[in-house]
């Protein structure tokens, strides 16, 4: 305590050129919590919100009341799912970084977190994810080809050209639309589980977002409307210790837990380790039966490390210890299931070298399947006609006329020949991009 | 029927006839809205579907977007226009884009109700007129009415619309036409021709402007109260000039307004709101554009001034008959 007030401006443990320190990561040992029924009061199971749900020990066995129990197809498809998502993310970047497309956005280190909540959902259950949670699309078994050409922005882009990459939806698959702004999908989740109990129905919704986002007001509006209306819903947040530059403390994490915000709405909060797939798994599938039995929602806090930059666009060197990732005391998600089923005589090294190997040639067969249909800047183009469409459900006289407009100016089609017409081209798909 | 009685009776039938339909927003179910304009709805049809809510705007319309992802058509009401800057980010980066950026795999049908305009005493957070910050914003549509009549056939249609839908409700017009005189007695809406509203269901288009006097010399363009404040100004001024209340402010009916000012050569918009990048800009220069070898006369507009809602200053601060006289006379000057 001091004489007068002191502007306190949170330190992350470690900068560049620092020693990695994450001592400040309160981690339970493995089958240390205990499993409360699912219809137990949030008051008591608050100890969730404080200690950390993890069934794989240090042995890479499964210990506790949290393990799920799962059979060993399971994990292994849940290892392949993992694994996929990360040899598509290393694809991805090189191919930014070749400049094939203008924007990526890595998900490694927290693969379990996507992968292991689908699985333990239903696929009627509503997804409202966030940027990094192309496992959920991976286990519901999404073409590849199709996320490949929405990041190349070509003549089979789902969006039409109209969101950078990596913004995906999928309505049959139930995976709502990505936002650049962050946490708007957030209370939407709710809305979504509101309605969905109005209907009578059984389904539920999950929303994922990173711990910067909880700072937002749509943080506060989700769990307010959640717990006032008891919705059916599974609201997430990827505690993945860095938002870009600033570390977990800028969005309130140096006193309290995010999972622990949960109690003050009145909602159980549950903290997992967001590198364990199986405790991901078991919590999961806890708050989900919780929904379906009219409980009302879950606040879920994964705790787990963004091992990549936040997007291609920064060098995490520049704000934190290069090596950070190493000393992560919750180890690589992908290890960890592998050891756990070596250690269960489920899986060999050769085993998953050979997947490895299979699962790299399907991407790049995938990868040159999406360039087949265009990119950026080669082959065949999306019609920049089209981007008056959808504005509303029927095209308004105004935007008929600058359709017209645009047509009129030669830049209607694409690819015959004329610089003019390119030129103008690229100014239109700039516009469509830009708008 | 008054405008808050037309408003009832369109969400009435609307809950009756779709069983989509979800009316939400603070104070609106057990007790009927701060304005009555839920009032029974409740009692009729539920908690379930006239659903009560927090006091956060941003969560009212990011629910209903999420309700109407899953297939609800809600009607949110935000209890003052003033209110709605908390859910600005909902309704401008997700409800107005959302069919355009998943090329039309997802929309959400939300109708939002929100009592707008001053002339009630209410200061700078009671009394704003925030339109033209809506029009701005592709992806949805913007709808003002002037009179109960219109506003229950364009409420339906706004609730049918499968396009997001800000409805701003003038509520100085709630009980009674009004002329911008505020020390006259009040006038109720049944000694008004558009204060007669049928019980039953009907539907006036979006999209489509209408003439409420027709004249030769000089258009007004205008909405919501300025409809009734233009007609004391036209008798005021003594010129013989055609109104067109705009109705619906997105999309706009270019044609009903130029086809008046082609006509007429002159041209006066009025509107509540602030005047620097207001909607009224927007008017002249689509009057402009289409109107200018036709136009006599410079355009005039007539506004709020550039400054917040003053209290204490009402009357100096709203554009009343006096000032709207003053620009068509000015109109009217010989080129």
């Amino acid at each position: 305590m001091t004489q007068r007030s002191r502007l306190h401006v949170p330190h992350p443990p470690a900068r560049p050129g620092d020693k990695p320190d994450f001592s400040y990561v309160q981690i339970s040992p493995a089958g240390a919590v205990p499993r409360p029924e699912v219809t137990a009061a949030p008051r008591e199971m608050e100890r969730l919100a404080v200690e950390m749900v993890r069934v794989l020990d240090e042995h890479h066995s499964a210990v506790g009341p949290w393990n799920p129990l799962l059979e060993p197809e399971d994990l292994q498809v849940g290892l392949r799912h993992m694994l996929l998502n990360r040899v598509f993310d290393e694809r991805m970047q090189r191919m930014q970084r070749q400049g094939r497309i203008s924007f990526y956005m890595k998900s490694t280190g927290e693969e379990a977190v996507s992968v292991a909540q689908a699985m333990a959902l239903q696929p009627g259950d509503m997804f409202f994810p966030s940027y990094r949670n192309q496992g959920l699309q991976i286990v519901r078994g999404r073409n590849l080809v199709d996320l490949m050409c929405q990041c190349l922005s070509n003549t089979h882009d789902m969006c039409k050209g109209r969101q950078m990459p990596i913004m995906y939806h999928w309505g049959r698959g139930n995976i709502f639309s990505i936002s650049g702004n962050l946490a708007t999908q957030f209370p939407q989740a709710v809305g979504w589980a509101m309605a969905a109990a109005l209907k009578g129905e059984d389904r539920i919704a999950a929303s994922w977002i990173g711990e910067g986002a909880s700072a937002e007001a749509d943080f506060h509006h989700a769990m307010t409307f959640a717990e006032v209306y008891k919705a059916p819903v599974i609201l997430n947040i990827v505690n993945n210790q860095w938002a870009i530059s600033t570390f977990q403390g800028f969005a309130g994490g140096e006193q309290r837990t995010f999972a622990a915000r949960g109690l003050g709405y009145g909602m159980p909060g549950i903290r997992v380790d967001g590198n364990d797939f199986l405790a991901i798994y078991a919590v999961t599938q806890w708050a989900a039966e919780r929904a379906r039995k009219s409980g009302g929602p879950t606040l879920i806090e994964l705790v787990t490390y963004r091992a990549g930059a936040h997007s291609t666009s920064d060098d995490p060197s520049r704000y934190r210890p290069r090596d950070e990732w190493k000393a992560w005391p919750l180890g690589d998600p992908i290890e960890r299931l592998r050891a756990h089923l070596i250690a269960l005589g489920e899986w060999s090294e050769e085993r998953h070298a050979a997947l490895e190997k299979e699962l790299e040639a399907h991407v790049s067969a995938c990868w040159k399947e999406a360039m087949s249909y265009g990119t950026l800047t080669e082959g065949p183009k999306l019609d920049p006609r089209t981007m008056f469409d959808d504005v509303y459900a029927k095209t308004p006289q105004h935007l008929l006329r600058q359709r017209a407009q645009l047509e009129s100016i030669g830049a209607a089609r694409p690819g015959d020949g004329s610089e003019d017409a390119e030129d103008l081209q690229r100014e239109a798909r700039f516009a469509a991009k830009e708008g | 029927m008054n405008m808050v009685q037309a408003l009832n009776s369109a969400m009435d039938i609307m809950l009756g006839r779709d069983p989509r339909v979800v009316i939400m927003g603070e104070d609106i179910g057990f007790f009927g809205g701060v304005f009555r304009c839920t009032d029974g709805l409740q009692r009729k049809y539920g908690e379930q579907r006239v659903l009560d809510t927090p006091i956060a705007e941003g969560g009212i319309v990011a629910a209903a977007i999420g309700m109407g992802v899953n297939g609800l058509k809600p009607v949110a009401e935000i209890q003052f226009a003033d209110y709605i800057y908390p859910a600005f980010d909902q309704v401008v980066s997700e409800l107005a884009r959302l069919r355009y950026r998943t090329a039309g795999e997802y929309s959400a049908a939300v109708t939002i109700r929100t009592p707008c305009g001053g002339g009630i005493r209410g200061g700078q957070t009671h009394s704003q007129s925030p339109e033209g910050i809506f029009t701005h914003v592709c992806g949805i549509k913007v709808v003002m009415p002037s009179n109960p009549y219109d506003a229950k056939g364009l409420l339906i249609s706004s609730i049918e619309d499968e396009d997001p839908v800000v409805f701003f409700e003038p509520k100085r017009i709630y009980n009674g036409p009004f002329d911008g005189d505020p020390n006259k007695p009040a006038v109720p809406w049944s000694s008004h021709p558009k204060g007669e509203v049928p019980g039953g269901y009907y539907t006036e288009p979006i999209g489509k402007a209408v003439i409420t006097r027709p004249g030769k010399d000089v258009t007004v363009l205008a909405y919501g109260t300025m409809v009734h404040v233009a007609e004391a100004a036209v008798r005021l001024a003594a010129v013989d000039a055609e109104i067109v209340d705009v109705r619906t402010l997105a999309p706009l009916d270019v044609d009903t307004l130029c086809t008046s000012v082609c006509k007429t050569g002159r041209c006066v918009v009025v509107h509540e709101a602030t005047r620097f990048s207001g909607y009224g800009a927007e008017l002249v220069a689509t009057v402009q554009e289409e109107c200018f070898w036709q136009l006599e006369a410079p355009i005039q507009r007539v506004t709020g001034w550039d400054t917040p809602y003053p209290h204490a200053f009402e009357w100096e601060y709203f554009p009343g008959p006096q000032r709207i006289a003053a620009a068509l006379q000015a109109a009217m000057q010989p080129a």
